[in-house]
């Protein structure tokens, strides 16, 4: 344990001088209090800031994670031949750039909606905001640092992370739509509800649309978890799916961190 | 001190060590030498645990190492380069390391002889690569290890800091240390080493006091003893590349 907590502080010291990691933080206070400037009000700042989230929080994670981890192969080298257990040590790692990462998120989004008063009425959507924000930063940084783990070549593991980004992002959506067309006529709720639970991104979404009164905005797999779960059941259901994508690819980024050669 | 028995390590296809055992003596320097390639850096790190061998076992002190890393507390390493998180400052490195190490007496000799004090407080990114490898050299030394690798520690160092590190190996080895060193220096090996082990092709061709080698090729120095191990070897390979005298090169001399 105290190796996982030496770790983890000096991986946010180290990510608390990284220029990336300010501007993915200012990006965040600019976008949000940009919108409460052009007269947004609660509701439709969540729902506006809910886009920028979905696209560029796992996009950012992904990316960044799987650069990180690349970068620090040679120092954790250097760890790992100190008296230290791999698995102690693969946590601090993960830790010490998914917090940061997390804190650059909620604080530059949380800031500018702190500051307008946002909260209020909505205070439960901006939570589920804050809350699926964080929950695609855990989940991407475990998927990237186990793409970054598999792939030795680091070209080959960016381009990777940067094509999981698109299948969760963007190519997703065009299947839920070519799957729902073609299969129209068939019972396909079932399976589309199992579609869902395989997209971090989707999850998030449902998430924070069932705290908002915008139903229209659900899409296909909203609208069919909602249906099926109902509202507080549908959160929850979410929320516990969005977890296991957080605990799932750490398992699998760690199992790989303790049988990889370095 | 160390013993590798049996030692194979295969990445896919390619061999990277094939049945290499190799005893390393007590409070001796051992050079790893070998053409690019030839797997020193795979059994450097198969002893500090860092890549599992397919087949075979690494003992230190007669006991197996084990999975926890607790026996990496007798070691120290000092890897090719010095690579550390850029936004740290040279002070929170150490001290990192000291945290992981916990309460062992630390030897501040070469932070001292590098002066790396005047620079406690600068960020890795502001170092540069010779500033990098110093503090990769103090950290390996710090902790007063009864084993010391070092792979290629004298790479991008300037000839003073060279010079200490060299002198740090005599004393260190002194004072009964262990020394495992890489490097493609023979100049600098054959003023530090007591025993060598040659790789070539991912196997182990010699092992044995440097003095043994020199009589059986009949070398002076250790330059041409290795470069005629490896004539050796390439000689017997059908597809060995062209010969070079490499003992008769002309010296540059000075107008």
């Amino acid at each position: 344990m105290t190796t996982t907590r030496l770790v983890v502080v000096a991986g946010i010291r180290d990510m608390a001088g990284n220029r990336w990691l300010a501007a993915y933080f200012a990006a965040f206070v600019v976008v949000a209090q940009s919108l409460f400037w052009f007269g947004g009000t609660g509701p439709q700042v969540v729902l506006s800031l809910l886009n920028v989230v979905l696209m560029v929080v796992p996009l950012v994670s992904l990316v960044f994670g799987a650069m990180h981890v690349y970068a620090s192969r040679e120092f954790v080298e250097l760890l790992l031949a100190q008296p230290v257990r791999r698995r102690d040590l693969f946590t601090g790692l993960y830790l010490g750039l998914a917090l940061p990462l997390t804190a650059a998120f909620v604080l530059g989004a949380g800031i500018p909606v702190l500051m307008n008063r946002g909260f209020g009425a909505n205070g439960i959507a901006v939570l589920a905001l804050l809350v699926a924000g964080a929950g695609l930063t855990f989940s991407c940084v475990a998927i990237a640092t186990w793409i970054a783990l598999r792939t030795d070549d680091r070209l080959k593991g960016i381009g990777m992370a940067l094509a999981a980004w698109l299948a969760t992002s963007l190519l997703y959506d065009g299947a839920v739509l070519a799957f729902a067309s073609a299969f129209g006529d068939w019972p396909i709720e079932k399976p589309m509800l199992a579609m869902m639970v395989t997209n971090p991104v989707d999850l998030a979404r449902v998430l924070v649309l069932a705290q908002v009164d915008a139903s229209a905005l659900m899409g296909y797999t909203g609208a069919l978890f909602e249906r099926t779960f109902g509202s507080a059941l549908g959160s929850l259901v979410a929320l516990g799916a969005l977890a296991l994508w957080c605990v799932g690819p750490w398992f699998l980024a760690a199992r790989r961190f303790d049988a990889r050669d370095f | 001190m160390i013993a590798l028995r049996g030692i194979d390590k295969r990445y896919g296809t390619q061999i990277a060590l094939h049945d290499v055992s190799l005893e390393v003596r007590p409070g001796a320097v051992t050079a790893l030498v070998g053409p690019n390639g030839s797997g020193k850096t795979t059994l450097i790190k198969t002893i500090l645990g860092l890549t599992r061998p397919d087949a075979g076992t690494v003992a230190l002190a007669g006991v197996p190492i084990d999975r926890e890393g607790e026996y990496r507390r007798h070691l120290g390493y000092m890897p090719q380069a010095g690579h550390f998180p850029e936004h740290l400052a040279v002070g929170e490195v150490i001290q990192l390391v000291d945290a992981l190490r916990r309460g062992i007496a630390v030897d501040d000799d070469l932070l001292h002889a590098y002066d790396l004090g005047a620079i406690w407080e600068k960020k890795v990114s502001a170092l540069s690569g010779g500033t990098r490898q110093k503090l990769s050299a103090a950290i390996a030394f710090r902790y007063a290890p009864q084993v010391l690798i070092l792979d290629e520690p004298t790479a991008g160092l300037d000839p003073l800091a060279c010079g200490i590190l060299k002198d740090k190996i005599r004393r260190v080895r002194q004072a009964g240390c262990t020394v495992v060193i890489t490097s493609h220096i023979m100049s600098e090996l054959e003023e530090l080493a007591d025993d060598i082990a040659f790789l070539c092709d991912a196997q182990l061709q010699f092992s044995g006091p440097v003095v043994a080698l020199l009589e059986r090729t009949k070398q002076p120095r250790l330059e041409g003893a290795v470069a005629a191990l490896l004539r050796a070897r390439s000689g017997s390979r059908p597809d060995a590349p062209p010969r070079y005298d490499v003992e008769n090169i002309p010296t540059l001399e000075r107008p």
